[in-house]
Parts: C-alpha cells; structure tokens; sequence
C-alpha cells in the first residue's frame, strides 16, 4: 500500500521544474497588467494633491492661459494645450488616413510576390525611424520650407507638426489596416469575381465594408498615437500656447508641456502636481482610445 | 530583444561604476540660469587650471531648472538669473536646505529685433503693449512703422518658456507685478535660441541677456523720457538701463569647503574678469588686464 503511494507520487525535479515555469509565464503574462496599474498608481499619486487641493476642474479645462510659474497668480488652463493636440492630431489623420488607407489596398490587394515583400518592409523601416529624427525634419527642413512656400514668418507650426505626425503615424496604421484587409476570407471576394466584379468594385464594396471596424480601429490607434507623441510634436510645433485660428499658428501640445517644464519643476510643488495631472489626463485618454480601437476590432470577429 | 536590452543595461551600469571609481575628486554640481550657462562654463575651465583635482560640472535649462535641483538636493550651486520665489525657499526649507544668495554679475536684458527693423527705441510702456495679455500693438503698423520683408506687418513675439530667470524677470520690469504675457508667444527654450529666431524672421521681437547679442541682430535703445539708453555693461553697472538684473548663485547653507573656495575665487578679480569678458557687468570696478 505504502509502497503503491510512493510509485503514483511523480513529484521529481522535472515536475518542479514544470512548475516553476509555469509560474515563470503566468508571471510574465501578467506583469504588463502590474505595470498599467503600477504607472496609474504612480502618476495618480504624484497628481492628486493637485486635483484636489488645488484644482479648479472649471478652470483646468475650460480656461486657455497656462501660467503655472506665476507667483502670486498661478494660472492653469489647459484647454490651448488640448486644443494644440487635438489641432496637431486632426491635421495628422487627415495627412494619414488616406497615405496609408491607400498603401494598406496596395500591399495587401494588388502587390504580389516580391514588390508586396519589399514593400512591407518599407514600411516597417519607416515605422522604426525615431520620432526625434522625425522632429530634427520638422526643424530644419519642413521649417524653411513652409517660410518659404507660404510666405508666413514662422514655419514652426499646426501645419508643419500635423505633417510630420501624419507621416510618423502613417505606417503603423498601414500595418494595422493591411491586417485588417488580410483578415476578410477569400471566399468573398471570389464570390464577388464570379458575379462578374471588376477589381475595384470587389475592393470598395466587398473588401472594405467587410474591414470596416479594423480599419476604424487602425484609425484610432492613430489617433492614440497622435496624442500621445512627444518629442517630434515639441520640436515642431513652435512651443506656444495658443487657440490655434489656422494651420500657421504656433501651438503647444499636452505632451510637449510636460517634457518641457516637468523636470525644471521643484517636486511637490503645484506646477509639478499640475503637470502629472496633465499626465493622467492624458493617460486615461489614450486608455479610452485603445480600449475603443480593442473592442471595434474585437466587434468584427464576433460578426 | 529583451535580453540584449538587459546586457546593455548591465554594461551602461558598470561603466557608469568604473567611471565613478576613475574620478575620484571632488565634483561640484553647477546647474540653472541659461544666462548664466556659458559665464558658468568659462569659470569652471578657468578654475580647473588653477584646482585640477576640483571638477565644476555646468549644466543649462534655466533658473527654475537650477533652484529646482537645489531644492531636490542635486547640485551644489544653483544658477539664476532672478531672485528665488517665497514659495521655493519655503519648499526648499522643507527639503531640508536653507538657500543662500550670493551676486555675481549684472546682466542687462535687451530687447532684439531683426536688423531689417527701423525702430531704435521703444519705451516700457510700449514693450508692455507688445508683450502684455491686454496689449494693444499687434502689428508693426501701430508704432508706426514699416519693417521691409514683413508680410502683413503682424508681431512676432518672441518670448522664453516658463521657468526661465529671463522670463520671470522681464514679465516683473516690463509687465508689471501682476502683468501677464499675451496668449501665442513664441516660448523658446534658450537665450540662444530666441537670438537666432529674431536674427532670422523680419517680423520678430525678443527680449534676452545682452551676451548672447551677435553682430546680425539689432538692439532697441529703451526709451525713458527724452533719453534712450542703450544696452551695455557700462549702463548696466551704473544702473542708468531699466531692465538689468542682478545674476545670483544659491548654495544650500552657507558655502564651506571646496564650494565656499570656488565662490571665493569666483568673486574674486580673476573671476570678476571672466564676467565681464563675458558681455556682463562685474559686481564691483575692477582692472582686468
């Protein structure tokens, strides 16, 4: 009886070694859930004695002047930041929805073989190139160029930041949307071929209606990108802040205020609170952003 | 990827163990007032020849940059280029330090323009104009004037961002106490950079220290009255220019030690001498040869 245990018992190194792995990986697997929560809890301690000592929700959105380093009236209002961002990511997604819409038909419907290889490449290559490299363009070749071409005196502007984030942002929506176009079966479009389709009528009402919520969702993991890039848009903007009225005014985006004045900030003090709030703002924006993109493209495979 | 991320890390860090081990002398930390930055690197190569086992680390980013690092206790002399706020020595007390101030220099500010520009003069009243929240002059037109290659005459203004000594000292001479600056500033991020921005666009104002000035760009004169007095270290030494500002280093306590000696030095006329060879006013008269 003993003996019989003892023989069932397979505890030996190899199970444990088993063991540990498993426990290794289930780690692993959810240490990108700490870190969200981790960052959350760090930057939401660093910001709440701002929100709730200081801040005037009304004024924090709602008023247009950021003069956080005013002595004796501290001013904190972010809406010219937001509207800097929002002006900033707009002009990108109209520069790089198409561009990438289009490369995205290219690479995934027409490019075959080689051609259709070497372009994805490409892509990835210029997904890779660092957004400080994007900024140093901006600086100084967009910028004498928009002097020049428009006749405007400052060509740090919406115009010349827009671009440059449209292009930054143009090839991870290619990838995400050529998935996306990879994903419909083939089947339909024989279907639509055999009823006689031209090519162009199989992608535009076959193809693309059956991609839409992908596509929607490389849209807006554009836009998550957009909002949340910094160093490109700080070099390109012109650092002003401002209601932009066109696309040659100088703005100011959210990021780029915060890597500007974050570490000229004394810790504790409201400035520095000030701008980790901007940081959850942020934070739970593109939160949103992603989680919508997640669950439009999860609403294709369910249908 | 992961685990070639790790080695280099493991590699970044033992060099930065080794390098530490390697310099083995004293090491002050210097940082703060852009204006401030290329005095402060002149005095730390001059003070290297005469102390060699003494290193003077210099860095930039401005006066906020620098009282904030003194206040985090990370340097041992901070740079500004305005006086410290109440606030900050309140929360600079309560970190544990208590700043002391020592003056420099003087530094007059001067107002750049494109050398395009025809105006020689402006007053104070008219820089509040220009630069204020409320201001009424937007466009070149309203002084009165025309500047050549300016399409539609409309002011670029140039400014500096937020933590800057320049910008807080500016806003209290010309702005007034409870002044505000104009929404769509251009807020560049050093004194340089605001030269080279003026030297360039027609339409351009900026204001910075008076050392920064280059052979390409024009100085107004500031009106006061009949008179108008330029820029200079002669008028900011003898306190006849309106917008000079004293240029200050703050030590937590009161210096000792090596950072006590290279103070000294700096007050002393060798050091005197590097201010003024500098494009700023020295702290009292003195020869230099």
């Amino acid at each position: 009886m003993e003996q019989s245990s003892l023989d069932f018992d397979r505890r030996n190194l190899d199970w444990y070694i088993d063991r540990f792995v498993q426990l290794l990986v289930f780690i692993s697997g959810i240490s990108a859930i700490i870190f969200i929560v981790g960052i959350f809890v760090f930057i939401t301690k660093e910001g709440i004695g701002f929100i709730l000592d200081t801040m005037d929700p009304g004024e924090f959105f709602f008023s247009q002047y950021w003069e956080p380093s005013d002595e004796d009236a501290p001013e904190y209002g972010i809406l010219a930041l937001v509207a800097g961002t929002a002006s900033v990511t707009g002009l990108a997604l109209l520069v790089a929805i198409p561009f990438s819409l289009g490369s995205a038909i290219f690479i995934g419907e027409f490019a075959t073989g080689r051609t259709r290889e070497f372009l994805k490449i490409l892509v990835e290559l210029l997904a890779a190139i660092p957004s400080v490299v994007w900024g140093f363009i901006g600086l100084t070749i967009m910028n004498p160029l928009i002097i020049e071409l428009f006749n405007v005196p400052v060509g740090l502007t919406v115009l010349n930041a827009g671009l440059i984030l449209g292009l930054m942002t143009a090839p991870i929506m290619t990838s995400i949307a050529e998935d996306a176009l990879k994903a419909v079966p083939d089947r339909y479009r024989e279907a639509a071929e055999a009823m006689g389709a031209t090519r162009w009528q199989v992608i535009f009402k076959v193809v693309l209606p059956a991609a839409k919520n992908g596509l929607l969702g490389a849209v807006l993991l554009g836009i998550g990108r957009g909002f949340g890039e910094t160093m490109a848009v700080l070099m390109a903007t012109g650092h002003s802040v401002n209601l932009p009225t066109s696309v040659f005014d100088s703005v100011r985006a959210l990021t780029a205020t915060i890597a500007a004045e974050l570490g000229e900030t004394a810790v504790g003090s409201d400035h520095y609170q000030a701008l980790f709030t901007i940081g959850i703002f942020l934070f739970i924006i593109t939160f949103i952003i992603n989680l919508t993109a997640d669950l439009v493209v999860r609403g294709v495979r369910r249908g | 990827m992961k685990i070639e991320k790790g080695i280099i890390a493991v590699f970044m860090l033992a060099a930065a163990l080794v390098s530490t081990y390697v310099y083995a002398r004293t090491e002050i930390q210097n940082k703060g007032s852009d204006t401030l930055v290329n005095v402060a690197q002149a005095w730390a190569e001059a003070y290297q020849k005469i102390k060699p086992d003494v290193a003077v680390a210099v860095s930039g980013g401005g006066s906020g940059t620098g009282i904030a690092s003194l206040i985090n206790g990370t340097v041992d002399i901070a740079n500004a280029s305005r006086k410290m706020k109440d606030k900050e020595i309140r929360l600079a007390e309560k970190h544990g330090h208590s700043p002391v101030e020592h003056i420099v220099g003087f530094d007059a500010l001067a107002v750049f323009i494109h050398s395009a520009n025809p105006v020689t003069g402006l007053s104070i009243p008219q820089l509040k104009e220009i630069y204020g929240r409320e201001g009424k002059i937007t466009r070149w037109t309203d002084l009165g004037i025309e500047v050549p290659g300016c399409q539609d005459q409309q002011i670029v203004v140039v400014s500096r961002q937020n933590n800057s000594g320049t910008y807080a000292y500016f806003r209290k001479a010309v702005l007034g106490k409870k002044g505000k600056f104009r929404q769509g500033t251009l807020d560049m991020h050093g004194s340089k950079d605001v030269v080279d921005l003026v030297e360039k666009t027609p339409c351009a104002i900026g204001y910075s220290g008076l050392a920064y000035a280059t052979d390409h760009i024009k100085m107004a004169c500031i009106q006061d009255g009949d008179a108008c007095v330029s820029p200079s270290v002669q008028t900011a030494s003898s306190n006849d220019y309106p917008i000079a500002r004293p240029l200050l280093m703050y030590t937590s306590g009161a210096p000792a030690g090596e950072v006590k000696e290279y103070l000294d030095w700096v007050l002393s006329d060798a050091g005197q001498c590097i201010i003024s060879d500098k494009g700023y006013a020295p702290v009292r008269k003195i020869a230099c040869p």
